[in-house]
This record gives structure tokens, sequence and C-alpha cells, in this order.
């Protein structure tokens, strides 16, 4: 409600970080069903965000393709990577998983990095234009394209929602408290972390999609670690496991750096103490605090 | 016939620095089951601190017992007073770190800026030598010695001393260790400070052959991930054979496929993740 009057409001600066806060609360939101719901803690899981960002560049700039072909395209890369991570990576737990979803993204960025004759290296690929869908408004504009991404994040939350409160988001929950006992009254385990590993790729491939449509632009750092470690404190600092304390997470991240980058070069600095801070403080996060604070009130 | 020669001491040599690395990384998991992405950031931070301890006084020993010392103080101080604080859970411990290698990555950029560096050789290996045939750099076999010397070490501190046998101790069961007396606490704190004493000597000694700069905590602690993945985590063994593995396949690849070097490290690792995930040596 309050996001659909938006651009009446602000100016098209603050519309383009409103989108990009959006894009961040998808991307956050995908991984709270792996760490929130599921228990399952990645520190790669910008590997699916830059796979479908790059797989839509790519076939933007040197195929052409429609915008539904590319976008299709991006979320069966994302997904198929997503298959393939799951696979490796879904054998092991605990420090294990973390350290192999780590590595198997920084290969991917490794990859980006290196291959300068596919992905223009470090310097990434520019000028991908935006899609164009055939409808009256163009999306090169700010605005249309600001409710095409909410348009379509509002949609992809839906659905998470109805993912997490099904009986398979239930066995997720249940997974994250105790996987013995959930081996024991039957589940198939690793079936279901799987499929949750796969869709939370999904998720993120397509918040990668729109978020190389609203740069024009993408490059190496899409699957970098610090960007992974960016949407993890997202979800982190937000909430995890309440799919809005990640949006929420989402969008202070943002705002945060936008402020300090307009302040000092050091924001990466600036992130690492925010890690630092809310693991010691608010391991819970904001959303955990809220809670907090009314349960002790309604105890008093 | 050279070529292969040179190419595979080379990566030999690369594989004793990842040694080091992995060798930290994995007695520290091991032990206390931290899972320290710090370790990067005081791979480069002893890099940096050696460069300006050569810069300052030319001394390329002051260098290293300087960095080794002062990093292993860091990384002391962060098991104790933060670290401890998570005992045994693994995200808060490896988000704790995390937050350290971004606080620690930029602080470096701050203090010593974003070229790139070489820390220059010491004088006494700054030559090369004829052997088998060939002209090699003196220094890169020391780094291969050096990397013996160290894994011997390790090796007999593990298996021949009181103090390894705490440690060993201390990994098979801490809770029955504590019980039987061994001030396991001190021993935490200990070996973390020995694992960053490790990581900093890889930095100070691998700065003259893969150089210093911003961005090579991030790469260097991929590939310390890696060989820990390969060879197993908690394996002294593992990672021995994990870094010269990686060191080998990382200087072939860069050699025949220098866009894809990463690729060719990705393969086995992704082998080894299909067969047998907990790594050749590792702990299941």
């Amino acid at each position: 409600m309050l996001m659909l009057l938006l651009p009446y409001a602000v100016s098209s600066y603050y519309l383009g970080l409103a989108s990009k806060i959006l894009i961040f609360a998808l991307f956050a939101m995908s991984l709270d069903l792996l760490l929130g719901y599921s228990g399952l803690a990645s520190l790669g899981h910008a590997a699916f965000f830059g796979v479908s960002a790059y797989t839509v560049g790519l076939l933007t700039l040197r195929a052409g393709a429609s915008a539904w072909l590319a976008l299709t395209t991006g979320l069966l890369a994302a997904g198929v990577t997503g298959a393939l991570f799951g696979l490796l990576a879904l054998r092991t737990r605990g420090s294990y998983f973390l350290m192999i979803t780590l590595a198997l993204a920084q290969v991917l960025w490794g990859i980006a990095s290196g291959w300068r004759s596919m992905t223009g290296g470090d310097d990434g690929l520019p000028n991908i234009p935006r899609p164009d869908l055939g409808l009256p408004w163009s999306l090169a504009d700010t605005t249309p394209f600001y409710y095409f991404v909410l348009l379509i994040v509002a949609a992809a939350a839906a659905i998470l929602a109805r993912i997490v409160r099904s009986p398979f988001g239930y066995a997720l929950r249940g997974i994250r408290e105790s996987e013995s006992r959930m081996s024991a009254l039957g589940y198939n385990v690793w079936r279901y972390k799987y499929v949750a590993f796969v869709l939370g790729g999904l998720f993120a491939g397509l918040a990668g999609c729109l978020y190389v449509y609203l740069n024009r632009f993408v490059s190496p750092d899409y699957v970098h670690v610090v960007r992974s470690a960016e949407v993890l404190l997202m979800v982190i600092l937000g909430g995890a496991g309440t799919l809005v304390g990640p949006a929420i997470g989402a969008g202070l991240i943002i705002l945060f750096e936008n402020v300090v980058s307009t302040y000092t070069e050091r924001w990466l600095m600036a992130l690492g103490v925010v890690y630092v801070l809310v693991t010691l403080f608010a391991p819970r996060g904001i959303v955990g605090l809220v809670q907090e604070y009314w349960r002790r009130k309604s105890a008093s | 016939m050279s070529f292969w020669v040179v190419h595979a001491l080379n990566g030999i040599s690369f594989g004793m620095l990842l040694f080091l690395l992995a060798a930290g990384l994995s007695l520290i998991y091991g032990l206390m089951k931290i899972l320290n992405l710090t370790h990067g950031s005081y791979y480069l931070l002893g890099a940096y601190i050696g460069l300006s301890v050569v810069r300052g006084t030319g001394s390329f020993v002051l260098a290293v017992a300087v960095a080794t010392l002062a990093i292993a103080l860091i990384g002391a101080l962060m098991e104790r007073f933060l670290l401890r604080r998570f005992h045994l859970q693994e995200l808060p411990q490896a988000l704790l770190t995390f937050g350290f290698l971004f606080i620690f990555a930029d602080l470096a950029l701050l203090i010593w800026g974003g070229n790139s560096q070489t820390l220059p050789k010491p004088e006494a290996f700054a030559h090369s030598v004829h052997i088998a045939g060939i002209v090699y750099p003196t220094y890169r076999l020391f780094l291969i010695v050096v990397g013996l010397l160290v894994g011997a070490a390790l090796w007999w501190f593990q298996e021949g001393t009181r103090a390894g046998a705490m440690l060993r101790a201390g990994v098979d069961d801490e809770e029955i260790a504590r019980g039987l007396g061994i001030n396991v606490s001190l021993l935490f704190t200990l070996v973390f400070a020995l694992g960053a004493f490790l990581a900093a000597l890889g930095g100070v000694l691998g700065g003259p052959i893969v150089g210093v700069y911003p961005g090579a905590d991030f790469e260097v602690l991929l590939l310390g991930l890696v060989v820990v993945i390969i060879g197993g985590l908690g394996s002294l063994k593992g990672a021995l054979v994990g870094g010269l593995l990686v060191g080998l396949l990382d200087n072939f690849g860069r050699t025949f496929f220098p866009e894809l070097a990463l690729f060719t490290i990705f393969v086995p690792m992704v082998a080894i993740l299909a067969i047998r995930p907990t790594g050749i040596f590792g702990r299941a």
C-alpha cells in the first residue's frame, strides 16, 4: 500500500534505492528459507544470485535474447546451480556445510573474475538493457521498473510465505530443530533439505535477475563472498526464520550502506563491525529483539 | 622436461604456503570446532607487518618474528575474549570471524594502501641455483624446506609431546579431557594463537612470491578452504597432502588455462565432495 504510492512521494534516486531494497529483501527471504526455516547456514548464497545475473546479462548482450527467454534461462541456471551445489554440500553439516558453500561460491567468483573473454572479468558486463515486455511504459524508466520489481517481489514473497506455512514448511522447521527426530518420524530429511536448497537458490536467482536489470550491469561482485555475507547479515539482523525479518534487515543494511558510503570509503569495515555487533548483541535479530520486548512487557 | 620440474617445484613451494595456512585452520577446527574465517586476514596482516618491518629494519628474520608473534597475539585475544563466548556455536563463531575478516581487510587497506606490493627476498636466498639441469630460485627451495620442517615439528608436537597428547585428548573428547584436569581453555587459546602464528608465517614467507595486496586474504582463504575440504578438516596429514595437491593444481592450472585457473581446483574439490565429503584424511 505504502509501497504502491512511493513513486508519488520520492524522487527517482530514492525509487532506485527502494527497488534495490526490494530486490535484496527477496534475496534475503530466499536465504531465510534455508537458514531460518531449514537450519542450513549457507555462506555462498550469492552463487545463485550471480549465476542468474550473469546468464541474463550474457544472453541479452551476446545473444540478443528476449527478456522472457533471458529470465527463464537465468532462473533455470540458478536452479541447476542449486541442484548441483545441493548435491555436493548437503552431505555435510554445520561447519563443513558453511565451508563448502563458501568455497563453491568463491570458485564461481574466481571463474567469473578470471574468464575475461566470457564474463569481462573484473570489469564485468556493462550496458545490459532493461527488459522490453511490450508494455506501454518503458522499463528503462525508474518508476515503471520500480512497479515491475514491486510486483515480482510481492508475488515471490507471497509464494515464499505459502511455502513456509505449508506442511513442507513445517517439516523444514522440524528438521531445523532436530534432524534425528524427523528422521525417526519417517521423513526423508535429505530430500526436504535438498528441495529447500534448490528453492532458495531459485528465489535468489530471481533476485539476481532483477538486480542485473536494475543496474544494467553485472560483475564478479555479484558472486563474491562479501555479497553472500551481506545477505546473510540481512537475514540475521532482521531475524532468521521470520521471512519479514530478513526483508527488514535488507532495508536496514542497504540504507546503512548508503549512508556510510556518503561519509567514508570504509564501508567494508563498517559491515564487519555490524557483523560483530549483531553476533554479540542481537543474534536473534531485530524481530527477535522486538519479540523479546513484547514478551517481557506481557510478563510484567 | 625442465619445464615440468620447474613448474612442479613452483607448485610444491606454493603448496607449502597453503599447508601452513591449512594446518592452522585444521588445528583450530579440530580442537575447538571453530571455522576461523579470519585466517585469511592473519595471512595478509602477517605479510603487511612483515613488509613494514623489512622496510624499517632491513631484516627478514626480524620481520618473520615480529609478524608471527603479533598475529599470534591478536589471535589469542580474539579467541579469549570473543570466540570463547560462543563455544560450540558454529554459526556465531563463523560470523564473528567473518566480520573480522572484513574489518581487517579494510584496516589493511587503510594502513598500507591499495597498491600491490612484494616483500623483498632475504639476501641469503635471493639467488638461483643449478640443480637437475635447471636454474631455480633458492627462495622457493627454502620454502619447501621450511614447510617440511614446520610439518615435522607440528607432527612431533602432536604425537610426541605431552602437550600434543593433551591436544589430541581435547580433540577427541573435550569434557573428559577437562575432567582429567587438562586445562582445555588455555589449550584453546594457545592452539588458536598457534594457528594464527602459522598463517602469519605463511604470509611473510609467501610475500616475496605471492605478493602482498588487498584481496589476497580472500584468495588465500579460499585456497586454504579448498585444501581443507580435499585433505580433511582437522588433519595435519590432510593439510600437507591437500596443500601440495592444490598448490600443484593451481600452478598447472594457471600455466595451461590462465583464464580458468580456479576451475582446475574446482574439479578435484567437487570430486572429493562427491566421493568422500569429509576429505581424504578427514574424520566423518
